[in-house]
């Protein structure tokens, strides 16, 4: 099992979503967050006087899969995420040790 | 359904016969009849007016809540609340007194007070009358709000709203407006014009303004090591256009009311107010796209608040086109005033200073220059005079005020509670207990 983390920008979650749960995807947690990574922030003004917000909104998604899976996860969340502009975020894979099915008791791949 | 109404009709007939037969018209009966109607009709126009002037209360306490952070919007509430129900009691205590009471010398009024004008089944035109005024002594006090947000102890605050409403602005207001009343003042008698207030409500709360940012210093992080001012973005601008739009949906009753009576011409009163805030409005856009590069919300808003402020004094002595020549001024000038006084190092987080004094004085002299029967040395001399007077007025004894609650009580919540946030820190709550708090309201 991996998770996969992608940051993307919130106006292609539902893209981003669409393209998933197409794949068979039944599953994923979704996180408002901030951050920037070589796009850094953008200007802003207010009452003439300018500030940089280093912080910029992301959208934060988890996905837990079954290793055959990955691949075209990625693939999906990397093709649907695009603009091509900086700043579309970054996809992140790392190993699931066990999963467990609260309602049920099921653990690993069967319990995602 | 036929039936009823013939027997309305019927009973109306019968009824207008037996009035007819009790009492035969005369001309005097008919002229005190047409007397009573207009004087009705003042009433309720004056009433009407005081409603809307009222709301105001709302405008600026949407503005300033929406110009400032999220964690003083509790405090912010609370000020403007007090300042209207703390601002009444010491208007109808003091303040009417001393604005509107009977003066021998021009200075100050000395009858009135605790609305003692005033016998039961006595002429109630002192009620409406008072009703109106009171809403107006409110703005005034209210302005100042803004310009002292965000760091300004509340008890403190309470003890300058009540000196204000109780002898500040009704001292100056009885020099100006004292003869509408049982008064009478000497600014009038030299024949200076404000109609609706841009000196006697505006400048007055302006300059008070000015006299407080100054005591109180800065907030945290306004300027710079360097000097330079930061921005401390505002927490929903939403809340503040909808406050600009109550005030100038108020402002239809601050200026045309202040005939107090029902007549015609409240309709070119009304076009006057409105025009110049459009220009106001468009002008501050302009400025603000020209000089940032980007047409700024928060300057158009306060461009059409300068407008309304800049015609108030002459709105009933200018002509239509003048009075989009006075928006225009006024929406530019608040632009360039709100930079001034951001890099001498004054923090007035909603412009107040700017949009009315600075723009209260603009609007006092205009109303001089673009005065329609003609305008003399003399006539800009008394609205120099006047505006001057204000000033001396409001900023010396608002300067004075605020220096002597600052030694005794205080006048300003710690650095620490400052940023925590007057909302915990002064009332124990939190205005938006469901969000979450943003990195940007944290400086």
């Amino acid at each position: 099992m991996k998770k996969i983390e992608a940051i993307i920008k919130p106006f292609k979650l539902e893209d981003v979503k669409d393209a998933l749960t197409a794949l068979g995807v039944e599953g994923m947690t979704v996180t408002e967050v901030k951050g920037f990574g070589r796009q850094k922030g953008h200007k802003e003004i207010y009452r003439g006087a300018e500030y940089v917000v280093d912080f910029l909104p992301k959208i934060k998604m988890e996905i837990v899969a079954d290793d055959a899976k990955v691949e075209q996860i990625v693939g999906a969340i990397q093709k649907n995420a695009q603009t091509g502009k900086i700043g579309d975020g970054k996809v992140f894979v790392s190993p699931v040790e066990q999963a467990v099915r609260i309602r049920t008791g099921e653990t690993g791949p069967e319990a995602i | 359904m036929k039936k009823k109404v013939l027997l309305m009709l019927g009973l109306l007939v019968m009824s207008a016969a037996t009035a007819w037969a009790e009492d035969p018209p005369t001309l005097e009966t008919n002229k005190a009849a047409i007397e009573l109607v207009q004087s009705h009709a003042d009433y309720v126009w004056t009433l009407v007016a005081a409603a809307l002037v009222f709301f105001m209360q709302a405008g600026f306490a949407m503005v300033e809540t929406g110009f400032t952070r999220a964690k003083n919007a509790i405090n912010i509430m609370m000020k403007n609340l007090m300042d209207f129900a703390v601002g009444t009691l010491a208007f109808w205590a003091v303040g009417f007194g001393l604005m509107f009471g009977v003066s021998s010398t021009g200075w100050i009024g000395t009858s009135g007070f605790f609305l003692s004008d005033w016998t039961p089944g006595g002429d109630p035109w002192v009620l409406a009358f008072w009703m109106f005024q009171v809403v107006f002594c409110a703005t005034a006090a209210t302005i100042v709000s803004g310009a002292m947000a965000e760091r300004t102890k509340f008890s403190s605050y309470i003890i300058y709203s009540a000196v204000v409403s109780m002898v500040v602005y009704p001292i100056f207001g009885g020099w100006a407006w004292g003869s509408l009343f049982n008064g009478g003042g000497w600014l009038e008698a030299l024949g200076f014009i404000d109609f609706a207030g841009s000196t006697v409500v505006h400048s007055m709360g302006g300059w008070i303004a000015l006299a407080g940012a100054i005591v109180l210093g800065p907030r945290l992080g306004k300027f710079s090591k360097d000097g330079r001012a930061q921005a401390i973005p505002g927490h929903n601008m939403p809340l503040a256009a909808l406050g600009v739009f109550i005030l100038w949906l108020g402002w239809f009753g601050f200026n045309p009311g202040s005939t107090t009576a029902a007549n015609k011409e409240i309709s070119w009163i009304f076009v006057n107010t409105n025009l110049a805030a459009a220009t106001g409005a468009v002008a501050a856009m302009c400025a603000s796209w020209l000089k940032f590069g980007k047409p700024d919300l928060s300057m158009s808003l306060n461009g059409a608040l300068a407008g309304l402020v800049g015609i108030t004094a002459g709105c009933y002595n200018v002509s239509p086109n003048s009075s989009i020549i006075i928006g225009a001024v006024a929406g530019v000038l608040v632009v360039f005033s709100v930079l001034f006084f951001d890099r001498i190092k004054i923090d007035d987080p909603v412009g107040a200073v700017s949009v009315h004094g600075v723009c209260g004085a603009w609007g006092t002299l205009a109303a001089g220059l673009f005065n329609l029967e003609g305008v003399t040395l003399q006539i800009i001399g008394v609205q120099l005079l006047g505006i001057a007077a204000c000033f001396v007025w409001a900023f010396g004894i608002g300067f004075l005020m605020f220096k002597v609650i600052d030694l005794t009580v205080g006048l300003r919540v710690s650095p620490e509670e400052e940023a925590e946030g007057l909302d915990f820190s002064e009332h124990a709550g939190n205005a938006y207990p469901d969000f979450q708090v943003s990195a940007y309201a944290q400086k």
